[in-house]
Parts: structure tokens; C-alpha cells; sequence
């Protein structure tokens, strides 16, 4: 009652209105019967009746307290009735806390990773530009940029996007403060108007400054500001020396501005920028992004884009012929982790569910306890629904006091599991509690009350008042057996589902740990390597360099072999090549690959591949002589069939039109990794010396080459002596990326380990919980079965058989919960098998372990309040009422 | 208010109104009318707690209010009384006169003392 009127209230005051002008109304027309003229007559009227306003106040004031009233009396009623049980408090708080917390973590993973939009405004309109040509390798070298002059073009000329560019730059800041190697991005003047971004102060660039000529002006990052100028408002204005030329700061950039994942240190006109690489369309250096503009479409951009590119390839022909750019959305790249995010709430929710059945357990057995004090209640006339309330009222407190632990667990737990991720997670940073985040914490937990909180509610109002009242308190009703049976069944089919996802897991671990990578791991190190410069310039210096360097490196103690290779296995990057046996090759598409590495002959030692047949590169393979390859027996089996591979001749476009000589043939590589490798479409393997590289591409391999080197002491103990070789005669040769294979193999399977351990975790808890439940239900069952028992001693039963009574009937449920499980865990492996790499289907040997490992756990679980059962005294229990 | 006006505790009003409802149901007006008319306008009916009164006895279920037309063909929210009402009002009177009885007692006790 009162809470329709409390939700009714607005209506109910309309009514109000209406009723006082009628009653208004009448007193008018009784005025006006008595012979009082009309207008004295209402004054009379409204008079006498006084302040209307006061009486809706208090009219609804009172339906205001009376429903706030009772919602606090059920809350006060509550709060003494847990009281009164401080334990049963403890474990359900403790249980939900767990629960709620661990999904809690997990979503705000999810929504800083993949549900938040890019941290710019309108974050749906942007879009990123990238140039396409038709000989460029996108896998190895990434998705390709635009050309500066064609940026101007496509700026200039298009009616659908607001387009703006960045290029990413090096250089040296001399003054002010300390010489510094900096991140120098050149922007063009619209950039932060696109990115919908202000400045923290001063001003961005014009357009009349960005253009060739103008005066230099710069604008500085957050962090750099702090560094050089001590975060003083005066730094606009004063002047920055980089790289020997003088700009004027114009503005500050807010802190935590990223472009491109990295926050720059200064920004500089792209338009002021003479440099040679700027000028012609030959290079590509410009990352270009572009706002849609209102009302235009992705399809009209796109529209618009390749019709400039078509124009521009026929103003161009020599740089921009088969050049096309693509308009996609801008997006965060985040692809690959999202599947493990998701199933990793999939399985804490499986948690937080046994959570909310064993307090759901714990609650239906308080209230088959108080069943009398309820159907006290109803007969002194309070109504059904009054008591669903209140029961709702006491699990939905529960429900947030739990979640409000489990927010606070959450809270610090979040940042230790971020840094525990394998790997870099992306867009980690955006990973906190925000209010998503609790909201989606309230919601979780106000939820888990209403489910825990519903089957006692739904029981509380006893149907049949006077058996109950007549009962002893210790009657039990069939139905909340039954009941109390189903919870702990589905607890069991749970744990059951995490245990077997553990132990599924776990054996793929120990599998792709033993697979033979075909290296040998140990004690091997790589690292890229940038060349000076001035050396890249020229292919002969080029190549003398890099003999200097192995040479130098090879004399270094601890060192046994030292090669170079363009890609190396386990790392990311490749080089996949077309090939064929005959000089008939088959029509573009469907030539097969083959992942190509470029050498030199002492990698073999390094990386202790076998030799199969043949000889591997060695000195003979010099430039001008034809290309000679060494295969591996994969690459072998494909080419060739099972037929002797040495000596035969290959056709590959790539290298060019004359045919390549197989001299060798070499074992498998798992390149891709432990897990991913047997799947992965490319498999076949290639190598050639690093020698017969033609001079006009000596550069380009040059900067991205990298050494491997085999070490007799453990390899990080070398970094420090291989960075000073390195270093050369010019000083500014440096190595990076640096990382032992040991490292890049055990990266390969991080995810997998990362899984297995939180499965493990989750299992682990769940059978705990799982346990706990059947423990406390199972005693519960067993006090309400006390005068049974005493009977049954009296009659002569001997405390094993009552022990053995009362594991009966755990075992039935045990047996129930292991069958159902087995069948959901077999659902649940299909899932594991599609977003796991290297996982194999579900095996019975796994499902077997786990189901004894439940077994075990749970029969222990029941040992105990069947011991207690057993130690009975016969005569107390008859007694007992 | 008139001279010599009484102040209605709650409890008086609400069984006052049950009283007169029992004669059959009647719209906000008129029972403030019934209850100054047959009291010879000794109890002055204060609006200002006539209406929170017939809302508190309609919640607690002893009217139950319906809008239909007056006499004069007005718009009027008219009230009637529920068996629990009639309930209600009976055991009220019942208490009610016995207080009147033992202050009365008590009264002729004190002025046959004087």
C-alpha cells in the first residue's frame, strides 16, 4: 500500500487538486444559494477554507515517510538479524566480496581495452588514410603511409574529410636545460582542431605557418614542458633550440596527449619542413588521420579518395601509378587479447555463480529456520508480500555489502594483475574503476542478492500457518531438501567445469613446453642493430660494416658464433615469398609461401638447426653468382614430394626471373611459436645468404637486420660489451630490441601459462567454495535429521553406519553434480579449443583426474559433519525437540 | 474558527468522519458540513486536516474513495466505509464512551466534593 502510493505520488496530488476545487466549488454554490453575490461568494469560499498548498504538503509528506518508514524498519530488521549471526556474516560477505571482486577486475579490463572509444571526442568520426602499392609488403614492413605532397593533395582537394598528418622524427634539443634526444613530430596546423584536442595554453599553429618559409614556431608536450621549463607559464614565448635551429614556443599540449601511442616531446610546422624526403612522392613517411566531415559518410570518403588517387596517378605517373588510399575507421588495436578477456569473465562469472549458491544455501537454511517466526508474523497479519520484502531486503544488503568489499578488493587488485599480463596489454592504462566499472559493480551485486535472496523469499510466507505453528521447530519440508540438494549440485557441475578447463590447459602447457622448437634456445641472444647513417648510404661501406661488426664481436670472449638474419623465429616480422618447382607458375593467388630469411653462414652454429642434406649457405654464395637457397624439410615435402631436394631449381618472382639452387636442406623451425606454428598456413622455410643481396637492396635489408649471437655464459651478461662494439667509429651505431631466445620462446606460450595460472586460481576457488557449500549444507541436513539418527542408535546402528548414512546421501549428490558436470565441462573445452592456441579436444584421462580430485575434496567435505553425526548420544538426540 | 472552538485530536476526527459515513457514503464537502451541522457548529471542521485525514483512513483501508457527480452536478471524490472501517468505528465509540464515562465519573466526583 504504501508503496504505490509512494510511487503514485504525483498522481495522487493531481487527485488532491481536483478534489479541493470541487470542495471549493461546492462552498461557492451553497454561498451563492444563501443569496451572497458570486464575487463575495468565492472570496467567502477560499477564505474559509484557508492554504491549500499546506494541506498537499502534508498529504504528500506523509506518503513520502510512510514508505521510508518501512523500508527502514526492514532495514533495521536486517542489520540486528545478521547481526546475530556474526560467522554466517563473515563467510557470505567473504564469499561474495570474492566473487564480486574478481569480475569486477575483469570488467574493467574489458572496458578499458576494448569497450572505451578512443580517448578523442566523437571518437566514431575519425578515420585513418593509408597509401596502397602493389609491391608493398604489408606484413613485413606494416600498413603503408602517404607520400607529402600527396597529403597536400588529398587535404586540399577532399569535400568529405577534414584531413590531418603527422611525421615522426628524431632529433637533439640543446637548449634550454640539458642536450636531449628527443621525439619530434612534424604536424600540419590542423591537427588539434581534427582531434577535436585544446591546448593547455598558448595557441596551435595557423595555416600561414605551415608552409615553407614562415617563422618557426613549436609547440612543446606535457612532459617536456616539466623537463625543460619547470612547468612555468613563461616557457610560451622563449625560445628552443633543435637541432641547431631556433623555434619560438607557442603553445603547451595537455598532459597525457598520445599520438600514435607515444606521447611527443615537441611538435614542429609539417609545412615549414624542407627536408628532401618531404618534397618528392616517392617516400611515404606521413601518418594521415582525418575526421569525417557532418553529414558525409565513410562510403562518400572513400569515394572521394580513390578518385584523387586516380587523378594523381595520372598526373604521376613515374611515383603515384597502382597507388591507391584506403579510408578506415581510426581504431585501437586490440584484436587478439579481446577473446581471452571475454573468457576469463565467462569464467570468474562461473565463480561468482558458486558464490551466490552457497550463500543462497546458507540463506534458505535460515529461513527454514525461522519458518515459525514467519508464520507467526502472518498470523498477527502481516501480508505475504511484507515478508518477501524483507527478505529481499536482508539478501539485497548482503548482496551490496559484498559488492562493496569486493570493489574495494578490486580496487587494489587491478594494478598488480595488469602488470602480470604476458606481454604489453594493450591500452592498459585505461584500466580503472570508473564509474562503468561500479556501476557494473552495483549491478552485479544488487543481482546476485535478488538470486540468492529469491528462494528463501519465495518459501518465507507458509502456506499451511497452523502446521507450521504446531510443528516442532525441526521440521523439515521436502521441498527445501530438495532445494539445498540443487544448489549443491550445480555448485559441483561448476567447480567441475573450471577444474576440467584447468587441467585441459594444463596438459597443453606441458605439451607445447616439450615441442622441439628446432633451435636451440639456450644461451643464444638477438638484437636489431641500426647502422650509422652516413655508412647506409653507400651498399659497398654497407656491407664492410657489417663484416667489421661480426668480426669485432666474434673476437669477443664468451662469444662461439655470431650470424645475422633479417627475421628471427619466435619475433615477429617476416618475409613470405612465392615459389614454385617449375618455371610453369601457377596464376597469382594461389602460389604457395614460403617464410624467407636472409643470412650468414655461421647461423646454423648459432642457432643449432640440424642439417638434413647438403651444405648450408656458406662462402661460395657471392654476389653475381645465381641465388642458392637451403630449404627445410617441410618446404622439402612441399616442392618436391618425398624426392632428394639438393640440386633442384626453384622459381621464385621475388628474387627474380632466373631460377634458385636448393644445396641444402635443414629441419623445421616452429617459427610461429610452440602453440601457433603446426596451424598456421605458412610453414615452409627458406634461407639465402645475406651476401647476394643485389647492392640496390642492401639499405633496405640493412635496417632491418638484426645479429644472433651464441654465447658460452649466460647472454645478458654480454649486452653491455656486444652495445660498445656495436658502436663503431662513428659512435652512432646502436643495438635494440634486444632479447634471448630463451625469452622470445617462453613469450610464445606466455598466454597459455597466463591462463592455465588464472584457471587454476578459479578452479582452485571454486572447489573451495564448492566444498564449503556441501559442507555446510550437508550439516544442516544432518541437524534436522537429529531425532532420525537418535532412533536409529537406539535401534542399534553403530557410528560407522551412521556415518556411512549420511555420506549416502552426499554421495548421491555428488554423483548427480559429476554427471552433469562432465557434460558442461565437454561444452566448455569445445570453447577453450577455438580461442586457445594449441589446445587439443577434451581427453578422458583429464576429466577422470579432475572427477576424482572433486570426489576426494568432497567426500572430505562430508567426512566431517557425518563424523559429528556418528558421535551422537542417542538419548540426547531423542530427546532434542 | 468560531469562539469557544475545541481543538480535534486526530484520533477524534478520523471516528467522527467514520460516524458520519456511516449514514452512507459523501464527498469531502459534505461531511465537513454533517460533522458542523450536527455538532451545532461547535466543532469547526479545519480543512487543513479534514483532507490528510480521509487520505490516512483510506490508506489504512476503512473508506474507499470513487469520483462521481454531486448534487449540483459537480465533480466530487465521494467516500465510503468499508467493513473494517465499520469495524474500526465500533470498537472507537466503544472506547470513546468509556473515556467519556470515567472523565465524567471523575468530574461529578470532584464538583460532589466541592
Amino acid at each position: 500500500m504504501s508503496i504505490r502510493r509512494f510511487f503514485h505520488r504525483s498522481s495522487e496530488d493531481s487527485d488532491l487538486v481536483q478534489e479541493i476545487e470541487s470542495h471549493i466549488a461546492h462552498d461557492i454554490d451553497e454561498n451563492i444559494a444563501r443569496g451572497i453575490d458570486e464575487e463575495e461568494a468565492r472570496r467567502h469560499a477560499y477564505l474559509k477554507f484557508g492554504n491549500p498548498q499546506r494541506i498537499r504538503e502534508d498529504v504528500w509528506q506523509w506518503n513520502t515517510m510512510e514508505f521510508l518508514d518501512s523500508v527502514w524498519r526492514d532495514l533495521r530488521f536486517a542489520l540486528h538479524t545478521m547481526r546475530q549471526r556474526p560467522g554466517f556474516l563473515a563467510v557470505a560477505l567473504l564469499t561474495l566480496a570474492l566473487g564480486t571482486g574478481a569480475t569486477t577486475v575483469m570488467f574493467a579490463l574489458i572496458n578499458g581495452v576494448l569497450l572505451k572509444p578512443l580517448p578523442f571526442p566523437d571518437a566514431g568520426r575519425f578515420v585513418a588514410i593509408h597509401g596502397y602499392s602493389d609491391d608493398w609488403n604489408v606484413q613485413l614492413f606494416g600498413e603503408q603511409n602517404v607520400a607529402n605532397p600527396d597529403f597536400r593533395d588529398c587535404k586540399n582537394q577532399s569535400h568529405t574529410l577534414d584531413i590531418a598528418g603527422q611525421v615522426y622524427d628524431n632529433g637533439i634539443v640543446s637548449s634550454p636545460g640539458e642536450p636531449e634526444y628527443i621525439d619530434v613530430r612534424n604536424i600540419s596546423s590542423n591537427l588539434f582542431s581534427v582531434l577535436g584536442i585544446n591546448l593547455a595554453h598558448g595557441r596551435a599553429f595557423q595555416p600561414e605557418e605551415d608552409q615553407p618559409g614562415a617563422a618557426p614556431v613549436m609547440i612543446i608536450g606535457n612532459s617536456f614542458w616539466q623537463r625543460h621549463f619547470g612547468g612555468m607559464l613563461s616557457a610560451i614565448g622563449s625560445s628552443v633550440v633543435l637541432d641547431t635551429k631556433s623555434y619560438t614556443v607557442v603553445g603547451i599540449a595537455p598532459p597525457g596527449l598520445k599520438l600514435k601511442d607515444n606521447e611527443p616531446d615537441v611538435m614542429i610546422p609539417l609545412g615549414q619542413n624542407t627536408a628532401g624526403y618531404l618534397q618528392h612522392r616517392r617516400a611515404h613517411p606521413v601518418t594521415v588521420m582525418a575526421r569525417l566531415l557532418p553529414r558525409a559518410t565513410l562510403a562518400q570518403a572513400q569515394a572521394e579518395l580513390t578518385l584523387i588517387g586516380r587523378h594523381l596517378a595520372e598526373q604521376y605517373p613515374d611515383t603515384n601509378k597502382g597507388r591507391t588510399f584506403q579510408v578506415t575507421p581510426l581504431r585501437p588495436e586490440v584484436a587478439n587479447v579481446g577473446s581471452t578477456l571475454w573468457l576469463l569473465l565467462g569464467a570468474v562469472g562461473l565463480v561468482l555463480l558458486i558464490a551466490c549458491a552457497n550463500v543462497a544455501s546458507l540463506l534458505l537454511a535460515r529461513a527454514v529456520s525461522r519458518e515459525r517466526e514467519f508464520a507467526l508474523r502472518v498470523a498477527l497479519g502481516a501480508g505475504r508480500g511484507r515478508l518477501v520484502r524483507q527478505c529481499l531486503t536482508e539478501s539485497t544488503i548482503l548482496g551490496l555489502a559484498g559488492g562493496a568489499l569486493g570493489v574495494l578488493l578490486a580496487f587494489f587488485g587491478i594494478r598488480p594483475f595488469v602488470r602480470f599480463w604476458p606481454g604489453a596489454l594493450p591500452r592498459a592504462e585505461e584500466a580503472h574503476l570508473d564509474w562503468h566499472v561500479l556501476l557494473f559493480a552495483l549491478g552485479v551485486s544488487l543481482l546476485s542478492g535478488l538470486l540468492f535472496g529469491l528462494a528463501p523469499a519465495l518459501r518465507a510466507p507458509a502456506r499451511n500457518l497452523e502446521q507450521v505453528l504446531r510443528a516442532g521447530s525441526r521440521m523439515l519440508t521436502g521441498s527445501s531438501r530438495r532445494l539445498h540438494g540443487a544448489f549443491v549440485i550445480s555448485e559441483l557441475v561448476l567447480a567441475i567445469v573450471l577444474l576440467v578447463s584447468a587441467g585441459m590447459l594444463g596438459r597443453t602447457l606441458l605439451r607445447l613446453a616439450s615441442l622441439d622448437p628446432g633451435v636451440d634456445i639456450h644461451n643464444v641472444l638477438t638484437a636489431r642493430v641500426a647502422l650509422s647513417p652516413a655508412t647506409l648510404q653507400d651498399a659497398a661501406r654497407t656491407r664492410t660494416a657489417w663484416k667489421e661488426i661480426l668480426d669485432r664481436m666474434s673476437h669477443l670472449p664468451g662469444v662461439q658464433a655470431i650470424a645475422m638474419v633479417d627475421t628471427v623465429p619466435f619475433r615477429r616480422g617476416n618475409n613470405p615469398l612465392e615459389f614454385w618447382p617449375t618455371p610453369a607458375l601457377p596464376p597469382e593467388g594461389e602460389r604457395p609461401l614460403t617464410l624467407a630469411n636472409s643470412v650468414t653462414p655461421d647461423y646454423l652454429k648459432v642457432m643449432g638447426i640440424r642439417l638434413l642434406q647438403g651444405r648450408f649457405i656458406d662462402d661460395q654464395d657471392q654476389p653475381g653468382k645465381p641465388f642458392s637457397v637451403v630449404i627445410d624439410d617441410v618446404m622439402a615435402q612441399q616442392a618436391f614430394g618425398g624426392k632428394d631436394a639438393v640440386g633442384k631449381l626453384l622459381w621464385m618472382p621475388d628474387m627474380g626471373p632466373q631460377p634458385v639452387k636448393v644445396v641444402g636442406v635443414v629441419g623445421h623451425v616452429r617459427y610461429w611459436g610452440l602453440a601457433g606454428d603446426d596451424k598456421s598456413q605458412v610453414r615452409a622455410q627458406l634461407y639465402y645468404s645475406f651476401a647476394q643481396i643485389p647492392d640496390k637492396w642492401v639499405r633496405r635489408w640493412s635496417e632491418l637486420m638484426s645479429i644472433a649471437v651464441r654465447t658460452q655464459v649466460p647472454p645478458l651478461n654480454m649486452v653491455d660489451m656486444l652495445r660498445h662494439e656495436v658502436r663503431g667509429t662513428t659512435g652512432d651505431q646502436v643495438i635494440y630490441q634486444v632479447h634471448t631466445m630463451e625469452d622470445l620462446v617462453s613469450a610464445s606460450i606466455a598466454e597459455q601459462r597466463f591462463l592455465l595460472l588464472l584457471f587454476g586460481i578459479f578452479a582452485g576457488l571454486a572447489l573451495l567454495l564448492a566444498c564449503v557449500g556441501i559442507y555446510g549444507v550437508l550439516s544442516y541436513l544432518t541437524s534436522q535429521r537429529v531425532p532420525e539418527i537418535g532412533i536409529r542408535m537406539a535401534l542399534g546402528a553403530s557410528a560407522a553406519n551412521v556415518v556411512g548414512l549420511i555420506l549416502r546421501q552426499s554421495l548421491v549428490m555428488i554423483a548427480m553434480g559429476a554427471s552433469l558436470g562432465v557434460i558442461a565441462a565437454l561444452a566448455a573445452g569445445r570453447l577453450l579449443l577455438h580461442m586457445v592456441d594449441g589446445m587439443r579436444p577434451t581427453d578422458p584421462v583429464t576429466v577422470a583426474a579432475m572427477i576424482a580430485v572433486l570426489f576426494v575434496a568432497a567426500l572430505l567435505a562430508s567426512f566431517i559433519p557425518a563424523r559429528r553425526a556418528s558421535r551422537l548420544d542417542a538419548m540426547q538426540a531423542l530427546r532434542s525437540e | 474558527m468560531g469562539p469557544g472552538n475545541q481543538e480535534m485530536l486526530q484520533g477524534t476526527l478520523d471516528m467522527l468522519i467514520l460516524r458520519t459515513l456511516v449514514m452512507g457514503p459523501a464527498h469531502g464537502h459534505t461531511i465537513a458540513r454533517i460533522i458542523e451541522h450536527t455538532s451545532e457548529d461547535v466543532l469547526q471542521v479545519e480543512q487543513g486536516s479534514l483532507y490528510p485525514a480521509l487520505h490516512r483512513l483510506a490508506d489504512k483501508g476503512w473508506v474507499i474513495s470513487y469520483w462521481g457527480a454531486s448534487e449540483n452536478n459537480r465533480k466530487a471524490k465521494y467516500y465510503k466505509l468499508t467493513a473494517s472501517g465499520r469495524k474500526q468505528l465500533a470498537t472507537q465509540a466503544s472506547r470513546w464512551e468509556e473515556l467519556v464515562g470515567a472523565i465524567g465519573r471523575i468530574l461529578k466526583l470532584a464538583t460532589e466534593n466541592k
